[in-house]
């Protein structure tokens, strides 16, 4: 059966419910409204001639600037070999719809993800827990206005660049990363020991003068503090 | 008296239930995956997958980079079979560009992914009969499977993650002599299967470990939404290749390999794992007449570097060693994906696990997992 028959047929089964098959570009959906969402994929999956029975797919697409939460259903019928995409539309704010587990039991865990990814409330759903993410996570990463947060129980999600810590650190380059630490924490950084130090000068060797500096601020503020000192130089940047 | 009384508070406790987590690392579950498992001793009650410690966010990085930028990342998505990841995001990717690829170049992915579904295959058949406790057939499937490492790694450079398609067709032509290098392959592969039968398919052992054990139904197949090898074993005859044939594929020949309970019933450990091994000759068929009929010609589209398709929406489906995949692009018209979604055979098979895992033994729950062919990657992706 084409989508336009297909289509045709919801239509006749449930009116004003269904809108019209998209004219988009690509693959066509059909925009079905929330609250028939279950009875639609019963209808589709026992009637005769549509028998839609292999849940392909369910996934779901953030709209910030329409306020909407697409959920997207690609089904597909062995026996028929047609298949149809569905949309429900629902409000972002607070994104819920019927679960469909009672119709395929694939959805169960496809319905999981998005509630993890979009945070899409799946009213009904026997096992509604994050799936990917622990269950503690804060946010959903998938919705378009999502932010990192600063790490994840001390784990952080950025690492001082080795790149730099390697490269070779000349007096002078030593003196103006003391001098940043000292300005940039003056209550923590004691006495730079560099410069002020004893008759003879420690020996240059590349990763010396770093190693007074990490012990009293962290390895990362060592970093970002040495990164635009040593900028001039050709970049030791991470390879992109 | 202290042992004693250690093993009479173990004796007493034979009937209490307990909770193992099997996993996160374990040899047997393919890949950092936790199985948290409620047992009575040697029968489990249920076993729940606790998944997502391979969550790299890939789904939210399509979003991020450019169309062809996403290519190499589309490799790590499933690492054992990665001629198809980068096949499918391509075919979707093309669908909505309405790109039309050339012939050769659908000839060189039907060939590299063929070979490629060679080396899936022999990895899990063989960590499969791993898992079960025959070792020797492991180190088997292992050399065959460095022969078709060696081969893709003359083709793209790479011997696991081969950012080897492109948008509008591949990066890279076959090259000179390579042909007949993979045909001498092909000729050991196929009487090598026959050995492979013998040592270890129709094994007694081997048979007894895995016939009627964790049978999955033809509806429950269809109900739970698995894909490839695991809906074919249970007697689906769906194989994207034939049934939704795409790039070269409706130009060959060749056979879907079904469960049918030969040694046990239909949709058992055993019928899952035969229709790997027979799909392995069916691979070889398919690459052998692929080679034959190779047309000349480009083997690439031209493609704007700047990929920027039109606001709309596309699906790539392609039958990966682990079965249908789906890409699911939407586009806004700008050079990144709207939003990019990835359907993986990994995911769907793991969500059969508690269903299946009601009252066997912790063993056979092995045996299930193995037969499934999970990719803990390809599952959380």
């Amino acid at each position: 059966m084409t989508q336009e028959e297909i289509c045709t047929q919801l239509k006749a089964q449930f009116g004003e419910a269904i809108a019209a098959l998209s004219e988009t570009k690509g693959d066509r959906f059909v925009v079905v409204k929330g609250e028939k969402i279950v009875d639609v994929c019963r209808f589709l999956k026992t009637t005769t001639g549509l028998e839609f029975d292999y849940c392909l797919d369910i996934t779901a697409v953030d709209w910030p600037a329409r306020k909407i939460i697409e959920v997207v259903f690609h089904l597909y019928s062995f026996a028929h070999r047609h298949g149809l995409v569905l949309k429900v539309e629902t409000d972002r704010e607070v994104p819920s719809i019927a679960t469909v587990e009672s119709v395929w039991k694939a959805a169960t865990w496809l319905e999981r993800e998005i509630y993890d990814l979009f945070g899409v409330n799946f009213t009904g759903h026997s096992d509604l827990r994050r799936i990917l993410l622990p269950d503690d996570w804060v946010g959903y990463p998938l919705r378009k206005d999502y932010q990192e947060a600063g790490g994840y129980h001390g784990i952080g999600n950025e690492r001082p660049d080795p790149l730099v810590q390697l490269s070779k650190v000349t007096d002078e380059k030593r003196k103006a990363i003391a001098a940043a630490v000292a300005a940039a924490a003056p209550a923590i950084v004691p006495a730079p020991p560099l410069g002020t130090s004893g008759p003879t000068p420690p020996p240059p060797t590349p990763l010396a003068p770093l190693a007074p500096s990490t012990a009293t601020t962290t390895a990362t503020a060592t970093a970002t503090t040495t990164a635009p000192v040593a900028a001039p130089a050709p970049g030791p940047e991470r390879k992109g | 008296m202290e042992l004693d009384r250690a093993i009479l508070r173990r004796t007493d406790r034979s009937d209490e239930e307990i909770v193992i987590n099997f996993g996160p690392q374990h040899p047997s579950t393919h890949g950092v995956i936790n199985f948290v498992t409620q047992t009575n001793g040697e029968v489990i009650r249920r076993s729940v997958p606790d998944i997502g410690y391979l969550h790299r966010g890939l789904e939210k990085i399509g979003e991020l980079v450019p169309y062809p930028g996403y290519m190499p990342f589309t490799d790590r998505i499933d690492y054992l079979a990665a001629m198809f990841t980068n096949e499918g995001y391509a075919q979707a990717v093309e669908r909505l560009l309405g790109v039309e690829v050339p012939l050769r170049a659908n000839y060189i992915r039907a060939i590299a992914g063929e070979l490629c579904r060679i080396s899936n295959h022999f990895i899990s058949i063989g960590s499969m009969s791993q898992d079960i406790g025959a070792s020797t057939p492991f180190t088997h499937a292992l050399r065959e499977r460095e022969s078709v490492n060696n081969l893709l790694e003359e083709l793209c450079g790479a011997r696991l993650t081969f950012n080897c398609h492109r948008i509008g067709g591949v990066a890279y032509d076959l090259p000179a002599g390579w042909g007949d290098k993979v045909l001498r392959f092909l000729d050991h592969l196929d009487s090598y299967i026959q050995e492979w039968d013998r040592l270890i398919s129709f094994n007694e052992i081997y048979v007894e470990r895995l016939a009627n054990v964790g049978v999955i139904t033809r509806e429950k197949a269809i109900d739970f939404g698995l894909v490839g090898p695991n809906l074919r074993g249970s007697g689906v005859k769906w194989d994207i290749r034939r049934d939704m044939p795409y790039g070269a594929y409706p130009d060959f020949e060749f056979n879907i390999p079904v469960g049918t309970g030969r040694v046990g019933t239909v949709g058992d450990c055993w019928d899952r794992y035969y229709v790997r091994v027979q799909e392995i000759v069916e691979s070889s068929k398919i690459v052998r007449q692929a080679l034959a009929k190779l047309p000349e010609g480009e083997i690439a589209a031209k493609v704007p570097r700047k990929v920027k398709p039109e606001a709309g929406e596309a699906v790539g489906r392609v039958e990966s060693a682990r079965g249908d995949m789906l890409y699911y692009v939407v586009s806004d018209g700008s050079e990144k994906a709207y939003r990019l979604r990835v359907r993986t055979g990994s995911f769907m098979a793991m969500g059969i696990v508690e269903e299946l895992s009601h009252g066997v033994m912790v063993a056979d729950l092995i045996a299930i997992i193995a037969s499934l062919d999970v990719v803990a990657p390809e599952i959380d992706r």
